[in-house]
C-alpha cells in the first residue's frame, strides 16, 4: 500500500514513493509517478484517492506556473505550502480531496525545506516525514538514523533503508519505488527502485548494505 | 436622441457600430507595435515612450509572455491590456489541466478574439482598445506564427504585420521589404520596419524575440542599440553607392 518518503539534507531534499496504482485489491500498474515536479525547483510527493490526487496536484502545479507567468517571479517553497493547505482547507468543508502531500523545493535564500499537508489540511515544516502504510515502518528508522546535514548519498541510503524495511515487514508491500530530489540544480528523478527476487534483509542488520 | 451613440449593442442606421469603431481610433493612437515572423524565430518589437526622468521604465512592459511558447504585444489603452492578458493566461493554464496539452497559437487567438468580440455585443460594457499581436510556437508543428486581433474581435493570421500609431506606413514598409528571413534578420527587419515611425531608435523600442529552444528573451538596450547602429549604417552605406555611383560614370 502507498508510501511517500521525504527527507531533508543539507542543501537538498528527497522526495520518495511507491510507484503501484492499486484498486482494493487488485495492482493495475507499477510505474504510475507520484511525485510530480512543480517546477524547477519543488516536487510533490502525494497519496490518497488516485483521482483526486492526479486532479489537485495538477491544479497546483498550473497555479503555480500562472503565478510565474503573472509576477515574472516563481513562488517560494513556504508559500506554496501555504496556499497549498489553503486550498486543501477550503475544499475541506465543502467536497474535499483525500490527498495527502509531501512537498519539498529549494529557494536560493533559505535552501532546501520539506512540509507535511494531509486533506484535513494539516500543516507542518519538517525535516523528514512519511505518509501512508510505509510510514509505520520509516518514521522510526528516520528518527533513529536521520541527521540534518546528511549528503545526497546518506539520504538516499537512508531513503532505501525504508524501501527495505517496508518490504520486510509491511504485509501488502508497493513493488517498485521512485526517488526524486531537488536541489539549487533543479527538481529532477534520482532512481527507481525495482523489485528483486532476493528475499529482503533488515534495514538495520550489518549485512545490508545498500547500493546507491 | 441619437441612442446609437451610445449603446454598443445597437447598430446605427447605416451600419456602423460607433463604440467599436471609437476603439478602433483609440488603437490608432496608441503605441506602434510590429511583428515578423522568421523561418526560426518570430520577432515582436513596440514602441516605448519616453518615460519621465523619474520613472521606472522598467515597471512599463509593453510585451507579454502568455505561456511558455506564446507571446503578446498590444497597441492600444495599456490598462484594458492588463485584463485581457490576465484573462489568457488563465486560459492557457486552464487548457493545460484540462487536456495536458499546450494551447496553439491559433486557440489562444482566438480565445483573446472571442473575448473581444464579446464586449461588442453585451449591456454595460465597452470593448477593449485594444488590438494585439500574438506570436508564438505552434507546439505540434514546431512552427512559428504571427496573428492579430482587434477590438471587433476579427483575427487573421500574417508573415509579417503592425498596428498602433502609423501602422500604415509600418505596414507598407513590411510589404515591400518582407522576405523570408531567419535569426538576427528577422530581427532586423522588425527594428527597422519600428525605425519608419520611432524617433531617436533605440531607446524608445522595446524588443522580444521568440525562438523554439530559448523561448521568450527581451532584448537589452545595449543590444537593440547594436542593430539600430548596423542598420543606419547599412543604410548610410547604400546612400553613398546611390549618390556615388551616377557621379562617377
Amino acid at each position: 500500500m502507498e508510501c511517500v518518503i521525504g527527507v531533508v539534507g543539507r542543501d537538498f531534499a528527497v522526495v520518495a514513493a511507491d510507484t503501484s496504482a492499486v484498486q482494493s485489491i487488485l495492482v493495475h500498474k507499477t510505474d504510475e509517478d507520484k511525485v510530480m515536479v512543480l517546477d524547477s525547483h519543488k516536487l510533490m510527493g502525494a497519496s490518497g484517492e488516485p483521482g483526486d490526487r492526479v486532479q489537485f496536484t495538477e491544479f497546483i502545479q498550473k497555479n503555480l506556473h500562472l503565478y510565474q507567468f503573472r509576477n515574472n517571479i516563481p513562488l517560494s517553497t513556504a508559500a506554496t505550502a501555504n496556499f497549498t493547505r489553503g486550498e486543501l482547507a477550503t475544499a475541506l468543508r465543502k467536497n474535499p480531496y483525500y490527498v495527502n502531500v509531501l512537498l519539498a523545493g529549494y529557494d536560493s535564500d533559505v535552501g532546501a525545506s520539506l512540509y507535511y499537508i494531509d486533506y484535513i489540511a494539516t500543516f507542518h515544516k519538517i525535516e523528514k516525514g512519511a505518509f501512508g502504510y510505509g510510514s509505520y515502518f520509516c518514521l522510526s528508522l528516520m528518527d533513529k538514523l536521520y541527521r540534518p546535514d546528511m549528503s545526497v548519498e546518506e539520504a538516499v541510503d537512508l531513503v532505501d533503508k525504508c524501501i527495505k524495511e517496508i518490504r520486510l515487514r509491511l504485509v501488502v508491500a508497493p513493488q517498485n519505488f521512485i526517488i526524486k530530489i531537488v536541489d539549487k540544480e533543479g527538481a529532477r528523478e534520482y532512481a527507481r527502485r525495482a523489485y528483486t527476487d532476493s528475499p529482503p534483509e533488515a534495514a538495520t542488520s550489518e549485512a545490508a548494505t545498500v547500493a546507491a | 436622441m441619437a441612442r446609437y451613440d451610445r449603446a454598443i449593442t445597437v447598430f446605427s442606421p447605416d451600419g456602423h457600430l460607433f463604440q467599436v469603431e471609437y476603439a478602433l481610433e483609440a488603437v490608432r493612437k496608441g503605441n506602434a507595435a510590429v511583428g515578423v515572423r522568421g523561418s526560426d524565430t518570430v520577432v515582436l518589437g513596440v514602441e516605448k515612450k519616453s518615460t519621465p526622468k523619474l520613472q521606472d521604465s522598467r515597471s512599463v512592459r509593453k510585451i507579454a509572455s502568455l505561456d511558455t511558447h506564446i507571446a503578446l504585444a498590444c497597441a492600444g489603452l495599456k490598462a484594458d491590456a492588463r485584463v485581457l492578458i490576465n484573462r489568457a493566461r488563465v486560459e492557457c493554464q486552464s487548457h493545460r489541466l484540462t487536456v495536458e496539452d499546450a494551447v496553439t497559437v491559433e486557440y489562444i487567438t482566438r480565445y483573446i478574439a472571442g473575448l473581444q468580440q464579446k464586449y461588442t455585443q453585451s449591456g454595460g460594457v465597452r470593448p477593449f482598445g485594444l488590438s494585439t499581436l500574438i506570436v508564438g510556437f505552434d507546439p505540434y508543428t514546431d512552427k512559428p506564427a504571427l496573428y492579430q486581433t482587434d477590438p471587433s474581435g476579427t483575427f487573421s493570421a500574417w508573415k509579417a504585420n503592425a498596428t498602433g500609431r502609423n501602422s500604415n506606413s509600418m505596414r507598407e514598409f513590411l510589404e515591400k521589404n518582407y522576405k523570408e528571413t531567419s535569426g538576427k534578420e528577422t530581427i532586423k527587419l522588425a527594428i527597422r520596419a519600428l525605425l519608419e515611425v520611432v524617433e531617436s531608435g533605440g531607446k524608445n523600442i522595446e524588443i522580444a524575440v521568440m525562438t523554439q529552444k530559448d523561448g521568450l528573451r527581451q532584448l537589452e538596450e545595449a543590444e537593440i542599440d547594436e542593430y539600430v547602429a548596423e542598420i543606419e549604417a547599412e543604410k548610410a552605406a547604400a546612400e553613398a553607392a546611390k549618390k556615388g555611383a551616377p557621379k562617377e560614370t
